[in-house]
């Protein structure tokens, strides 16, 4: 896998999304979860705003001196018997993790949660290299068996019901119990025990690094990352170059907004610090430790008007809010990382050619921004999008072109723009039925697709306002 | 008070009646009222297109429409909302950053103008019937006007208002989005129609007219009869 997940079309995609009914009310009721508990969290705190203020202030300040902080946390990680590689594309990334594969003629690989390895497609090189990869997040772990991608950054299977898990555990793994949520979790708890057992090596993610110590944090609900970091006796933590904290205090800011702003919790079940490699009077953790640095675009995106999104900590509250991603669902938008953050950051990862719609998939309706718990101006961002691909990339329509040339002329020639109100209804009148029109010409087709125009009346507001003016003067 | 009308070019072209009880609402409470003729677009069109260079001629004619007044006052939150803006979007060129910064500071949203300029609540006005009221995105949550319609029209006389469910919710119009992503506008804008439909109101009141169009346009379609107004109308009713 890469960015882009797929190989259909935008408009193709987006109405498999509006079709598919079983996924719009799974969706919709997690958001509308996801949306009260959010919001009820930010009441508890009564602060959010400063909450808010301050994360942004955090990450913003370790955007602004990235290189600083990389910089120390390479040499804390290192101090702490662990290797650190810079991956400056996502084949240096995975050649990296396969040399190591190798060397250790590893045969299992059991991996907790990470969006950046789905980006970089770190699952396929491992088993190019004859590694089977086992996926231990409980709603990867479901995508993995049933080969789909993830729909959504923190719950990744969002997208599905139990009663269609139960069913590709039946498919692919002899399941034979019920659908019940209980059940089905501990069926998954038995087969990945035996999974994490005989791993050779651990891949995990990182939500945060705290520069200060050279630790790598993990955020879970289910524990796996403890297993994952534990067992094996080697293990690979891969981060993108832009998740890191300068200090444990800063740290406890991120997760605090990142688990309310995602769920509402006020911490998780787990939060997993790894420093190093066993010392000789541990019991467990790894012998061999190593942390892959994915720059893989990430440095392009440093001191442009896009920085603030390096600023995400991938909490998907933006995602939960929006109306969009709501009625088309994260497959829709052919990337996996979908929603209002996906539709910022995919074009700045992966290039605008097989993205470029992504940023018009919004109604700036700035759910996204108000939601964002470091306050990075999504919507603004998609308009610098729209702007670039019109004015930089030229990948604009010809006939938009020719019309938005048209309305400057129109809006800047006040005589012009008297005459077409006084014209409109003349112009509209052949479509024009009941003072309506219900099937309209031209670029109105995309408005009477969906609903009714309502047809200009006789007299528009200046030809009233200047005839009450030659009457009150005589 | 002297006060400029920002008519914006849907109100002028489609819902004048909402343009007159603009100017009758203003009037009524004392302000001296006109209409700079060369005003045109907002320019907001072309400028969430993506199309800067083209938004930014509209821009200009508005700066140069507005220039004498002293207040300007727009029945449209999004699109005073965009003239709020304009100062970032011509940052480029000092001349028309500040000219364009004397606009913004001097505009205002009718709601916002008769709540925190003039200081009134209550218009005086009566309307019967049970209303719900929808609050347009632009409007709260770029404006950052929450208060003023809900002040103004909780006291209106007569005036029953249901709270509409997931009201903070896009209704799907976002300009050009509701012709360029028509299929995904559709969706939104029928939720709407159903949350509508829940309230079992008579009127549906809103602040902008292309929300009011995309919400109208779905409901007559759908066939509900629910009346759709702008909020002057229901303020500026005796």
């Amino acid at each position: 896998m890469s960015i882009k997940i797929g190989s259909k079309a935008y408009a193709e995609r987006i109405q498999d999304g509006i079709d598919n009914s079983f996924m719009r009310k799974a969706v919709s009721s997690a958001q509308g979860r996801f949306r009260t508990g959010r919001l009820k969290a930010a009441e508890e705190l009564g602060d959010w705003e400063d909450w808010r203020t301050l994360g942004e202030e955090i990450r913003s300040h370790t955007m602004e001196n990235l290189d600083y902080y990389l910089h120390q946390l390479s040499e804390e990680v290192e101090k702490r018997g662990g290797t650190v590689f810079f991956a400056e594309t996502a084949e240096e990334a995975n050649a990296y993790v396969q040399e190591i594969a190798k060397k250790k003629q590893a045969k299992k690989v059991v991996k907790s949660k990470s969006m950046v390895t789905e980006e970089i497609g770190l699952n396929e090189a491992l088993a190019e290299s004859g590694c089977e990869v086992v996926e231990s997040d409980l709603g990867e772990w479901i995508l993995q068996l049933d080969e789909d991608p993830p729909s959504h950054i923190v719950t990744p299977a969002l997208h599905k019901n139990k009663e269609q898990i139960r069913e590709t555990f039946v498919k692919k793994k002899g399941y034979t119990k019920s659908d019940d949520p209980v059940e089905l979790a501990a069926f998954a708890r038995e087969q990945l025990r035996q999974d994490f057992l005989s791993a050779d090596i651990g891949v995990t993610g990182c939500n945060f690094a705290v520069a200060e110590s050279g630790a790598v944090t993990l955020v879970t609900n289910e524990g796996n990352a403890r297993m994952v970091t534990s067992l094996p006796d080697t293990q690979i933590s891969v981060m993108g170059m832009e998740r890191i904290v300068p200090t444990w205090e800063d740290l406890e800011v991120v997760v605090s907004l990142l688990t309310r702003a995602a769920v509402g919790q006020k911490l998780t079940s787990y939060i997993t610090a790894l420093t190093g490699t066993r010392l000789e009077d541990e019991v467990d953790g790894p012998e061999d430790f190593h942390l892959v640095i994915v720059d893989n675009g990430r440095s392009k995106i440093l001191g442009t008007e896009f920085q603030s999104a390096l600023h995400c900590i991938r909490c998907a509250a933006c995602i939960n809010a929006c109306p969009v991603y709501r009625h088309v669902g994260g497959h829709s938008y052919g990337s996996i990382y979908p929603g209002p953050i996906g539709a910022v950051l995919t074009p700045l990862l992966d290039g605008y050619e097989d993205h470029k719609e992504l940023p018009y998939a919004s109604s700036l309706c700035a759910a996204c921004t108000e939601a964002c718990p470091v306050k990075i101006p999504l919507h603004e961002h998609l308009i610098m999008h729209r702007e670039i691909i019109v004015e930089r990339e030229r990948m604009n329509a010809k006939s938009e072109e020719i019309m938005m040339k048209g309305f400057a002329k129109w809006a800047s020639t006040p005589a012009a723009y008297k005459m077409s109100t006084k014209m409109a209804r003349t112009a509209l009148k052949p479509w024009t039925k009941d003072e309506h029109i219900e099937n309209g010409p031209g670029p109105l087709k995309g408005w009477t697709d969906q609903r009714d125009f309502p047809a200009p009346p006789k007299k528009s507001f200046r030809e009233w306002y200047k005839h009450r003016e030659e009457r009150r003067n005589g | 008070m002297k006060v400029s009308l920002f008519i914006t070019c849907l109100c002028d072209t489609i819902t004048p009646d909402v343009g007159k009880d603009t100017v009758q609402l203003l009037e009524r409470f004392g302000c001296e009222v006109d209409f700079p003729v060369g005003q045109t677009c907002c320019g907001q069109p072309a400028y969430n297109s993506g199309y800067k260079s083209e938004s930014a001629k509209a821009m200009k004619q508005m700066i140069k429409a507005f220039e004498p007044s002293e207040f300007v006052v727009g029945p449209s939150g999004s699109c005073v909302q965009m003239i709020k803006e304009y100062p970032k979007v011509l940052k480029d060129e000092p001349e028309w950053r500040e000219r364009a910064g004397r606009l913004a500071e001097k505009t205002y949203e009718l709601t916002q103008f008769l709540v925190d300029v003039l200081k009134i609540e209550n218009v005086g006005s009566t309307f019967k019937g049970t209303a719900t009221y929808h609050p347009s995105c632009h409007m709260t949550r770029l404006l950052g006007v929450k208060d003023a319609p809900r002040i103004l029209l909780e006291n209106v006389e007569g005036l029953n208002l249901i709270d509409l469910p997931l009201k903070e919710d896009c209704c799907g119009f976002g300009g050009t989005f509701a012709v360029k992503n028509s299929a995904i506008s559709g969706e939104m804008v029928q939720e709407k129609a159903e949350h509508i439909g829940e309230t079992k109101a008579d009127y549906l009141i809103g602040g902008d007219m292309g929300c009011l169009m995309n919400m109208g346009g779905r409901l007559r379609r759908n066939k509900q009869e629910v009346k759709v107004l702008h909020i002057a109308q229901v303020l500026n009713s005796q």
